[in-house]
């Protein structure tokens, strides 16, 4: 399948590290309910090597959390049809016992969650919480080990007086103190693969920097794999290696970060960019907004999942966005970025079309580091970016 | 240095246009009790979450408030609409003080000043039909007879881009951002004249907001509403209003026109909190953005700092931050700023240019000889002004009299 290839011929590409840490293939996630088979997941691979920084961006629904929670074994079997190969370290996840997760959960990998106040419990105290993280893995750990270890992993994320705050219950903390507790509690055993979901979603921007900061820091300390899931193409633009954007539950563009960003060449990706207002674009253009609201997983629509809110689709030779899903194949830029759409010339329309209205400054920008296949920017150049 | 006074023409006609305050909240000050455990519940403290906050909202316009949680922003926000009764200070709307009123008093004007909630699951009444939604504020008010409210009801889902034949569902039956458009319709069932907009799309993905901020930009194009736009995000306060206030701690700490506030911000709070949003721009270069690390968190409302409630977090704080708060001073024809050391990111003054006004030396003890100045903390911009440059206020400050603004208070 060209899927597979694609995604390997990237991957070798970007990362010199070599061996990928994780990789996600072919991943099928599905929940039987009451109103039907909802489609969560479908036909989803990916990859992160040590040390590399993947973001998932995608609008709630979309499939970016629940194929991480794949990945911990965080679904329940019973309830959940899974699909397809996540290998951590070469281990295959898919199938394993419960008691076998266990011995990867939080250790090899560990997820921190979007809500820290609800994520720890808040009859224990934080330091308790930490050392019975790092007990499930060290049996033979005393409490008192235990504990020094928790006051060592608060000091490392910079929470101050350490040996005091460990006694604190999470209601004592800041919401940016609870979010650090909550990655010092992910890092407790070292693991090699982190997955932050939403780390910073609910934090004032100030601390949503302190924290990604923090991950930065401890990601070369560690030279852990992070998987970072948000829908802030900001926090992707500053913090990732790569790439990838979800839409219905599918891989829609996915590619380094610096090419995706700045020749992006699936619409809904377009859309994203153009309906965020940045500090620094003209105040005065309108906003444009994708259209419509995201489908339903239950019934998605046929052909291109994206088809009803695409305002491309006129410019696709017949009926074929509606009756036939486009696979993910690499576009006109090279093997390493890939795109589901039927557009025959992406980069013509983006460039054309979307930049000028969107960002004229960034059209200029991009053109600055295009590999050889750069079509030609046909806005005029700015200053600014010079 | 630029000249503060070096400000776009297109701006100032901007602002211009917006004629005479809708909205005029002065010295606003809302102190919530802290009481102790146990049987009597003394109180042993107050939580100051707003603290003397003072601003303009034009006719028409819109004014910017953002900061972090716990700012205060939401509760200036629920004060001007009487969600809270303040503490002191004044808020008025079209020359009625909205603090003193009783609630009796206060029913009429509810119809002009309404709010939009941030959070569209938990503002709408899961058991009403939107029907029922919408129309209580035409009923409440007895704005259109009883035979004419569903089709009042209907015009107004049909403004807010709802099917209007969707009356009769369920919140339940509707997304996010529908549910917001919801709360709109219900907001502007009494034809308000300013709208109070606590975070109206944070709640909501990402492509949604824009079809919701647009719709605002629509309405407030077509009926002429004032917004006070309340939001954490910056980028999103920028697109939509043209003056902006940046709060920290219950007070206002920056107050400008946008270009001035996101282009050349004076005080060293802005620039850390603009500094600190991410940038989908940085894709082209890679890594991350240079910026200005703030350490810590917010202290605490209930005991904030002495002098500059900023100073614990700042990069610039020096003796005289500790010993005298510095007042919220007019820098520009349309920019005020609350540092002693008041200046473009990396020009900040070593001198504070307070000293001499308040009456103190560089360290912040009183200075026998000085003559402190009451700067006061009027809620507009005056036509007088401290230029930074020359240290000195700028325009006519000897007649005061001759200054036709009204707000021209703090020159005399």
């Amino acid at each position: 399948m060209s899927t597979d290839t694609g995604v390997t011929t990237s991957k070798s590409a970007s990362s010199a590290a070599g061996e990928r840490l994780l990789e996600v293939e072919h991943l099928t996630v599905k929940f039987p309910t009451a109103d039907g088979l909802v489609n969560a997941v479908t036909d989803l691979s990916y990859g992160v090597a040590r040390g590399q920084t993947l973001g998932i961006v995608g609008e709630s629904g979309s499939g970016k959390s629940v194929s991480s929670m794949a990945v911990l074994g965080l679904h329940d079997p019973r309830r959940t049809r899974i699909e397809g190969s996540i290998r951590i370290d070469g281990q295959e996840v898919i199938g394993l016992s419960e008691s076998r997760l266990r011995k990867i959960r939080g250790n090899s990998a560990a997820m921190i969650f979007q809500d820290a106040l609800a994520s720890l419990h808040p009859f224990y105290r934080v330091g308790k919480q930490l050392s019975e993280a790092y007990g499930a893995h060290h049996p033979k750990a005393s409490a008192r080990d235990g504990r020094r270890k928790a006051i060592e992993m608060l000091d490392l994320v910079g929470i101050p007086q350490p040996d005091r705050r460990v006694d604190d219950f999470p209601h004592q903390f800041s919401g940016g103190m609870r979010q650090r507790a909550m990655i010092a509690m992910g890092l407790i055993n070292d693991p090699s693969l982190l997955i932050a979901d939403e780390p910073t979603t609910a934090l004032d921007v100030t601390v949503q920097a302190q924290i990604l900061d923090l991950l930065g820091d401890l990601q070369r300390e560690f030279d852990s794999a992070i998987i970072i899931i948000t829908h802030d193409l900001g926090v992707i633009a500053e913090m990732a290696d790569e790439v990838l954007v979800m839409y219905a539950g599918r891989a829609v563009e996915y590619g380094a970060t610096r090419e995706l960003l700045t020749h992006p060449e699936m619409p809904y990706t377009w859309g994203l960019l153009s309906s965020v207002p940045d500090v620094s674009a003209d105040p005065d253009a309108r906003l444009l907004p994708i259209p419509g609201n995201p489908p339903s997983l239950l019934d998605p629509p046929t052909g291109c999942s994206f088809h009803p809110r695409c305002v491309h689709v006129d410019k696709v030779p017949g009926d074929l966005c509606s009756t036939s899903t486009p696979e993910l194949t690499p576009g006109g830029r090279g093997p390493g970025h890939l795109k589901r759409c039927h557009l025959a010339d992406p980069d013509r329309i983006y460039a054309t079309e979307v930049l000028p209205e969107i960002a004229p400054d960034l059209a200029d920008g991009s053109a600055t580091p295009a590999p050889s296949t750069a079509t030609p920017s046909t806005t005029p150049p700015t200053t600014k970016e010079a | 240095m630029v000249s503060v006074q070096k400000e776009s023409d297109a701006t100032l006609t901007r602002h211009r246009s917006g004629g005479q305050p809708v909205l005029e909240v002065e010295d606003l000050k809302m102190y919530f009790p802290v009481k102790s455990s146990g049987l009597v519940r003394r109180t042993v403290g107050h939580v100051q979450a707003v603290d003397g906050v003072s601003f303009q909202v034009p006719a028409g316009g819109a004014l910017g408030l953002v900061g972090e949680s716990g700012c205060g922003k939401s509760t200036t926000g629920r004060l001007i609409t009487r969600l809270h009764d303040p503490t002191s200070g004044a808020i008025r709307f079209e020359g009625t003080d909205l603090a003193r009123l009783s609630p009796r008093q206060m029913k009429p004007m509810r119809r002009d000043v309404q709010m939009i909630f941030q959070d569209p699951f938990s503002s709408l009444n899961p058991r009403h039909t939107v029907g029922a939604i919408v129309s209580s504020p035409l009923v409440t008010h007895s704005m259109v007879p009883k035979d004419k409210v569903l089709s009042r009801v209907q015009e107004l889902l049909e403004v807010v881009g709802l099917n209007p034949e969707h009356y009769n569902r369920y919140p339940n039956e509707f997304s996010g951002g529908q549910r917001q458009r919801i709360g709109i319709a219900r907001a502007l069932a009494l034809q308000p004249k300013l709208l109070v907009a606590d975070e109206p799309v944070s709640a909501l993905d990402v492509s949604i907001q824009a079809q919701v901020v647009n719709l605002l930009e629509d309405l407030q194009k077509e009926f002429g509403i004032a917004f006070l736009f309340i939001a954490h995000d910056l980028g999103v306060v920028r697109h939509f209003c043209p003056e902006v206030a940046v709060m920290y701690l219950g007070k206002i700490v920056e107050i400008a026109d946008r270009d001035t506030l996101y282009d050349r911000p004076h005080h060293p709070y802005t620039q850390a909190l603009l500094s600190a949003v991410p940038d989908v721009k940085q894709a082209a270069i890679g890594g991350r953005r240079e910026r200005i690390r703030i350490e810590g968190d917010v202290p605490s409302p209930i005991n904030p700092p002495s002098g500059c409630r900023f100073r614990t977090r700042c990069f610039h704080a020096k003796e005289i931050c500790a010993r005298v708060e510095p007042p919220l001073m007019q820098i520009g024809r349309r920019h005020k700023v609350a540092c002693h050391f008041p200046g473009e990111l990396g020009k900040h003054p070593e001198e504070p240019v307070t000293a001499r006004l308040l009456g103190v030396d560089d360290q912040g003890s009183p200075d026998p000889g000085g003559s402190p100045t009451d700067l006061g903390n009027p809620p507009g911009f005056s036509d007088t002004w401290f230029d930074l440059e020359k240290r000195t206020m700028a325009g006519a400050r000897t007649t005061p009299g001759a200054s036709a603004n009204d707000t021209a208070r703090d020159a005399g």
